[in-house]
């Protein structure tokens, strides 16, 4: 095994600060800019500046800034772990940066085939961030996929791409595809079609939205109770909330830490799924062939 | 009488909220549905336990999107519709007088 030098090690903690640092600054800005509340409350993303523009007022709510931060600490995640890259001497984090490509590609391989091979950085990328802005509430902060137009973005975005493979045979294919098993069915169809993206992102949101409900209403069912039983000591002893410690963290387990891994995985699956199911892959390959043989 | 209208518009916002929920009771249904065929399988081909779990976990999550819906029409209910009725019935008192 080869010594690291200097720089490399310089470098090192340099990418793991930078991996750090937008967390920290999350959580400063948190602080700096909320208004202390008093006790637990249950309330939607806050806005912590508005841009002015010419037409319409812009916004910067906390799940904006929190999806910046975690592309950010995402970034330099991804840079920390393929730094220093060797075939002779792989080290850990190589490892485990490969183990992540290969798991994708082969997710990717399995489940939308081999044209749609490229896909992996894609469906990586969404894992990854959905993932990591479900875990943010572990740290305390706002996770940006209870809001719905983050997540609505996203899905968003998936039903631009189904549509593209869609069209890809061209658009009177396209329309033609909605009068599929019998013409009369069309409207239907199109609903479907809609329907698509809202439950994509009702789905995530709902899930993560309403784990927070959850742990926040036993939250404070928890805090009355203890309320009830201690309230009659008197100084500290009544105040001390004994039922509140550790009870919330086996619900924040599933709620957060597995619900949130799981919408991930399950809102790229969807996406993977959908998309390849949507491309009339044989149709396009005749379609291929024709303009081959039309050349020739 | 302001009162009594707005009191209204509260106890009805949370009633509706909980019969919207009522919805929890399908996708509950479904889901264990999915589990039980699941563990079945798994039961007799333990070798495909993995594309199993995933399938069904892939199941689980469609199944309950119905449930979904019904939570954020619940959702919607308790948090927004009561501001924006209390609203809509001051609007129109100010209007009539």
């Amino acid at each position: 095994m080869k010594e690291k030098s200097l720089s490399f090690r310089i470098v090192d903690v340099l990418l793991l600060a930078g991996f750090i640092l937008p967390f920290v600054f999350g959580i400063a800005l948190y602080i700096l800019l909320e208004p202390a509340s008093e006790g637990i409350e249950i309330a939607g993303a806050k806005i912590y500046f508005t841009l002015h523009m010419p037409l319409q007022d812009l916004p910067i709510t906390e799940s904006q800034v929190n999806s910046w931060i975690v592309i950010a600490a995402l970034f330099f995640l991804c840079l920390f772990l393929t730094h220093g890259l060797s075939a002779k001497h792989p080290t850990h984090r190589q490892h485990a940066a490969e183990w992540i490509v290969e798991q994708t590609e082969n997710l990717v391989l399995g489940n939308m085939g081999e044209y749609f091979s490229g896909f992996a950085p894609f469906v990586a990328a969404i894992m990854g961030l959905s993932a990591f802005s479900s875990l943010l509430t572990l740290i305390g902060l706002y996770p940006p996929t209870s809001d719905l137009n983050v997540v609505a973005g996203w899905a968003l975005l998936v039903f631009i791409l189904i549509t593209y493979y869609k069209m890809k045979c061209g658009p009177v294919h396209y329309l033609k595809s909605f009068g599929d098993p019998v013409p009369f069915l069309a409207p239907l169809n199109v609903i479907s079609e809609f329907a698509t993206p809202v439950s994509m992102a009702f789905r995530h949101y709902g899930n993560v939205l309403s784990g927070s409900v959850i742990s926040v209403l036993v939250a404070v069912g928890l805090q009355g109770v203890t309320h009830m039983i201690l309230g009659r000591l008197p100084g500290f002893l009544g105040q001390f909330p004994f039922l509140q410690i550790g009870i919330p963290a086996i619900l924040s387990i599933y709620f957060d830490i597995f619900s949130g891994c799981l919408q991930a995985f399950i809102f790229a699956m969807l996406t993977m799924l959908y998309i390849s199911t949507g491309f009339p892959e044989d149709d396009y390959k005749e379609k291929l062939k024709k303009k081959k043989s039309k050349q020739n | 009488m302001m009162e009594l209208a707005i009191g209204i518009i509260l106890g009805c916002c949370a009633l509706g909220a909980g019969m919207a929920m009522i919805a929890g009771i399908g996708p509950g249904i479904g889901e264990g549905n999915a589990v039980a065929s699941a563990c079945e399988a798994i039961g007799r081909q333990p070798e495909c336990k993995g594309s199993v779990t995933t399938t069904m976990l892939m199941g689980c999550a469609v199944a309950e999107t119905t449930g979904l819906y019904a939570l954020v029409i619940a959702i919607l209910l308790i948090f927004l519709a009561p501001g924006r009725f209390v609203n809509i019935l001051m609007d129109t008192m100010l209007s009539l007088k």
